[in-house]
């Protein structure tokens, strides 16, 4: 057995569908047995709200969950777990940033994001300098999708309070060279965030190697449950800031004319948070942590440029994105002359092939590289030749059926 | 076709690749553009009028196989009809999508949206140049709904 099929054993999904092709990761990865499990068995043994319970079903949910933050922090390397905030996804983390970070941005104060960016990292900025009178600065990208840093210069300046960009683009894949995006923003003394959304499923993290101040990530695209997400924050810059939810659990104390705030994490949590998931998460990244990330970058990278070659070599396709797979996650957009990526992905789908196709939620990038819309295969560490195989094969057939 | 790809017979890629109706008119009298959020597919549909009737029609269509067939359908068809035959038609297509086996006899090209009933997520994609024509049609008239 191949290491991906040892791994794929434990993706019920997989499992229960051998034949089936799912390179569509970057939306969501699959669920790992471990996270499933763990849902199952806090819901079913320990599910009650946390905080200020007594009874021994609140204590339990209260220690499953201060343990959750616990084990997200070390998959981050954070400094502590009061760092963790636990969210519904990268969206809502990154609205968070948007609203309480945005809070403490007056009037001329500039946020750079990048024209790569997913929507959840776009569409928040664009609010917040409708609303509170902020510049949003945008950092283009080079005509294979990749951060130009040599419009950084140009584009920080001392009224430039904060650089929110993503990790890894969820459509070229293309990794963003942070170091020197953290170097350029620390000159200026603006913050830095990262959307960390579609690295975490490619393994752990360092957020202090990093050298950022904020990271987001949801549960869904590292192999944990849906409805669950983080924000990590460096305390001294969390603790500065004003809440942006109100409700249960954020608060220190709600007299009749005011309310004070809870200290980090809480003051971000408002309302029941996703226990369960939280749980589900964690156990999810514990699973993480345990394997070797030298050898599945290796297959990684190996599929994505089998996908890669074998894709060019079918007449009309043209690849989105850097050239080889140096400087790119294993995920592979494509277009194809004549035909429309809703198509393709439609034929592909009778083929046992999972992708999607459209515009990713990045119009903006798509405008930047020229399309409208293109296929995506995303591979994740259960993938293996076969799958490029047959999306190698699938693609050619779509041709012949749309043609 | 047994391989469930019924929906790419021959007849919808002819109507799509036909593309009747993908112009601009000089001067309309009722103007609609449609996105489809989900996917980015686009659709710009114009019409002139005389007394509530199309006597021109063209569109600008941005989409999948699907998309451009419907509007060619429309750009096809469109001339000589008013509001309610529009939306008549409209109605038709999403009663075929929802399930309903038969075309009725006005609209018998309908039929080849058909094998799309099996696809929600595809239900958008012939249906946005319908609703962009009916947009267009109530951008003249009047009609808010």
């Amino acid at each position: 057995m191949s290491e991906a099929s040892v791994l794929r054993a434990g993706f019920p999904l997989l499992a229960a569908n051998p034949g089936l092709h799912y390179l569509d990761s970057a939306a969501t990865a699959q669920i790992h047995r471990a996270a499933l499990d763990a849902v199952v068995c806090h819901e079913t043994l320990s599910r009650a709200n946390v905080l200020r319970g007594s009874h021994r079903l609140a204590e339990a949910a209260d220690q499953a969950f201060d343990a959750a933050r616990r084990r997200v922090a070390r998959f981050l390397n954070a400094n502590s777990a009061e760092e963790v905030i636990f969210t519904s996804g990268a969206t809502a983390a990154l609205n968070l940033v948007a609203h309480a970070f945005g809070a403490t941005l007056r009037p001329g104060d500039r946020v750079l994001i990048s024209q790569a960016e997913h929507h959840s990292n776009f569409v928040p900025w664009q609010m917040l300098r409708d609303r509170a009178g902020i510049e949003l600065d945008l950092l283009p990208v080079t005509a294979s999708g990749e951060l130009d840093p040599a419009a950084l210069p140009r584009l920080l300046s001392a009224r430039t309070r904060l650089v929110a960009v993503t990790q890894c683009s969820n459509v070229t894949g293309a990794w963003t060279d942070v170091a020197a995006i953290v170097a350029a923003a620390r000159r200026v003394g603006a913050k830095v965030l990262l959307d960390g959304a579609q690295a975490v499923q490619h393994g752990p993290q360092d957020v202090r190697a990093l050298g950022i101040d904020f990271y987001a990530f949801s549960g869904h695209k590292c192999f944990g449950p849906g409805g669950v997400g983080v924000l990590w924050g460096k305390a001294e810059v969390l603790a500065a800031l004003p809440p942006f939810l109100g409700g249960g659990g954020m608060i220190d104390e709600v007299a009749p004319q005011r309310s004070t705030w809870a200290e980090l994490p809480r003051r971000f949590e408002a309302g029941t948070p996703p226990i369960a998931q939280a749980v589900g998460l964690a156990s999810a990244l514990d699973w993480m942590m345990a394997l070797d990330w030298t050898d599945i970058h290796a297959r990684e990278t190996r599929l994505g440029a089998q996908a890669i070659e074998g894709l060019l070599r079918i007449p009309g396709v043209r690849l989105l994105g850097p050239a080889g797979t140096a400087a790119r996650a294993p995920i592979i957009s494509f277009d194809i002359a004549g035909l429309h990526p809703h198509d393709v992905c439609q034929v592909l789908d009778h083929h046992q092939l999972a992708l999607r196709g459209g515009h990713h939620c990045a119009q903006p990038l798509l405008a930047a590289l020229g399309v409208d819309a293109c296929a995506r295969a995303s591979f994740a560490l259960y993938n293996d030749e076969a799958d490029v195989a047959a999306l190698i094969d699938g693609v050619a057939a779509a041709v012949r059926t749309l043609a | 076709m047994s391989d469930g790809l019924e929906l790419y017979q021959d007849a919808i890629k002819r109507l799509a690749n036909a593309a009747y109706g993908a112009s601009q008119l000089a001067s309309a009298d009722g103007e609609a553009k449609l996105n489809n959020p989900l996917c980015g597919d686009r659709v710009v549909m114009q019409v002139a009028l005389s007394n509530g009737h199309i006597t021109a029609i063209a569109h600008q269509t941005k989409g999948c196989l699907l998309c451009k067939a419907a509007a060619s359908l429309l750009g096809a068809r469109g001339a000589g009809l008013d509001a309610a035959a529009i939306d008549a038609a409209t109605d038709a297509l999403e009663a075929l999508l929802h399930g309903q086996a038969a075309a009725p006899a006005d609209w018998p090209e309908l039929a080849m949206f058909r094998p799309a009933h099996a696809y929600p997520s595809r239900h958008k994609c012939a249906l946005l140049p319908f609703h962009a024509l009916q947009a267009a049609m109530r951008s003249r008239i009047g009609d808010t709904r």
